[in-house]
């Protein structure tokens, strides 16, 4: 049989439009495909079968009755799990939720049902969506699908997994430092961490508030518009909402980037970045300086510092966030007879993983008596240099682009020893967050086997044009081609 | 600046945390290699810059104050590990 997830997203659309294919035929080749796979990838941490094949059946119904259909109408997706689903476990990949049963939809899921959309399961992740490798899942690391000994990134690890296997035609993620963009990166897929506000976090489960976005994780730019089309847009839940236009993503797409002018920091090429890596982005440049946008190399100067900003920043916000987490309204309750105070004490350190422990460690620590202004407050500071290094550079540039991570994906088990090391692969990726500005990673080309990823940065709510750049250089590459054989 | 076990104590307090021996001594060191990481940030003089809470200009969120339908108490009570009479329990605050 053909597989039905070779075509982009509008194709698939039209296809059940004209009732070429079924939604349910769709969506039982999604569950074949987690059948067939997940066992080895490890993508999925709750399956909403029966609910899924329901959602199916319903659509084919309201197709053939000849009522509206959505954007995303049919389409099977997975949602990584620190997004709530009424009804359908949410665990952020914790202990401390194991049996989370949400009793409200996320915005974002809201919208997918609007769209019409297909939800097939819930995503496996980072603990509370703190980690760059999927290793501090509570339950079990996601394996790269391209080879299984190596991660898939993180901390939407199962996203970017559950695309790049095939098992979902698109999937969403959330970003703090990097969170969508580096695993897409590893996996050999397309993920876009919108600007800050333009997608409703409500429901989104909250790590660090004023970085975390949730974005479209997809196999090609086509898809990563469509989907984003859908899930754009100004909340009332979310105070933190941007009251912006939305603008038509997919009619962005035109393939022209002629006279592009775009801006390679010298501090995403330099060392600390692998040559095999260097050497896919400097080819990429070349594709589309071949189609006339003109590339120089320019500075962000505060490149080095944006990782300890960002990890008091980020651990200081998590700290806060996570103090709901207390044993009385909902999760792990160990009550040893000790009172409320041991209530706290014993639910949260039996339920927390170790990254979870030591983030919340470091953020109160930071954020202690006598700490405050020596580490909390001088990261905000370094976090408007940071903002301001991009500022400049946008004023003579349309994009910025480097590499996304330093590296391929690294060997499960091999960077688990020293933390700050881990921390240190999201060098690229966090500048972006601390700025609030929109980035699509890209596959551009493979090193040892395994993908490479093309950052493509923009202005804030930019996203057409960061969407643009990044598809006319699809058009024109196979790489997002390229399947993973599992 | 470096921190002792002691600190580490006294912060897993604040943060209501209850680590084991181990722990403490495991994050003890590591938290001691990242906070000397962080005072990378000393080499920048931010004496004039303005800090940054926040990318977008946005300030007091006003809306209505309108009755609006909220959450039923079972619905409230869902997830509750233990509960009575409509409410969530806790063991006894006062001794």
């Amino acid at each position: 049989m053909l597989s039905l997830f070779q075509y982009r997203l509008p194709e698939l659309h039209n296809m059940l439009q004209s009732k070429e294919i079924s939604v349910s035929e769709l969506t039982e080749q999604s569950l074949a495909a987690i059948a067939d796979r997940d066992s080895k990838v490890h993508a999925f941490l709750t399956l909403n079968e029966e609910g899924a094949r329901q959602s199916a059946r319903a659509l084919d119904d309201k197709l053939a009755s000849g009522a509206a259909r959505g954007l995303l109408f049919g389409l099977p997706a997975g949602i990584k799990d620190n997004i709530v689903t009424k009804g359908l476990r949410t665990t952020c990949a914790s202990k401390f939720l194991d049996n989370f049963q949400p009793i409200y939809d996320a915005t974002v899921v809201s919208k997918l049902r609007q769209a019409d959309a297909v939800t097939v399961g819930k995503l496996n992740m980072d603990e509370f969506a703190m980690g760059g490798s999927n290793e501090n899942s509570a339950y079990g690391a996601v394996r790269n699908p391209w080879n299984l000994e190596h991660v898939p990134g993180g901390s939407s690890g199962g996203s970017a997994a559950a695309v790049a296997a095939g098992e979902v035609l698109f999937a969403l993620g959330s970003d703090t430092g990097g969170s969508i963009r580096q695993p897409a990166s590893y996996c050999g897929v397309v993920g876009l961490k919108p600007t800050y506000g333009l997608v409703s976090r409500y429901g989104l489960v909250a790590f660090a508030s004023s970085l975390d976005q949730i974005g479209p994780v997809t196999r090609n730019v086509e898809d990563s518009a469509y989907v984003l089309q859908a899930i754009a847009g100004y909340d009332a839940q979310d105070s933190t909402s941007a009251k912006v236009d939305i603008p038509d993503y997919l009619s962005a797409l035109t393939g022209d980037v002629s006279g592009l002018r775009i801006a390679v920091p010298k501090e995403y090429i330099g060392e600390g970045v692998d040559p095999s890596v260097r050497e896919q982005v400097m080819s990429a440049l070349k594709v589309l300086e071949s189609l006339g946008a003109v590339w120089e190399e320019v500075s962000l100067p505060h490149t080095e510092y944006a990782v300890a900003a960002y990890y008091l920043l980020a651990s200081s916000e998590a700290s806060s966030n996570l103090a709901r987490f207390d044993g009385v309204r909902y999760g792990v309750r160990v009550d040893e007879g000790g009172g409320l105070l041991d209530l706290y004490h014993n639910s949260r350190s039996r339920g927390f993983g170790p990254e979870v422990k030591r983030r919340i460690m470091l953020g109160t620590y930071a954020l202690s008596s006598g700490y405050y202004d020596a580490y909390y407050l001088k990261a905000q500071k370094v976090r408007t240099l940071i903002k301001q290094d991009f500022d400049e550079v946008f004023k003579n540039y349309d994009v910025v682009i480097g590499p996304t991570a330093p590296t391929t994906a690294f060997k499960l088990g091999s960077q688990t020893e020293n933390p700050l090391t881990m921390y240190l692969n999201d060098i690229l990726t966090i500048p972006v967050n601390l700025a609030g500005i929109p980035a699509v990673s890209i596959p551009c080309g493979f090193a040892g086997g395994l993908p490479v990823g093309l950052q493509i940065i923009g202005k804030e709510f930019d996203e057409s044009t960061v969407l643009r750049v990044a598809h006319a250089f699809e058009q024109h590459t196979d790489f997002h081609k390229e399947r993973p054989q599992l | 600046m470096s921190i002792t076990v002691k600190d580490v104590q006294h912060v897993a307090k604040l943060a209501r945390l209850q680590l084991s021996p181990e722990e403490e001594a495991v994050f003890t060191e590591q938290m001691n290699a990242i906070l000397q990481y962080a005072e990378k940030l000393n080499e920048l003089d931010t004496e004039n810059v303005k800090p940054t809470t926040h990318v977008l200009q946005v300030s007091n969120v006003m809306r209505e104050d309108v009755v609006k339908e909220s959450l039923s108490q079972d619905e409230a009570l869902l997830n509750a590990p233990e509960d009575e009479d409509g409410h969530f329990k806790v063991p006894a605050v006062l001794e």
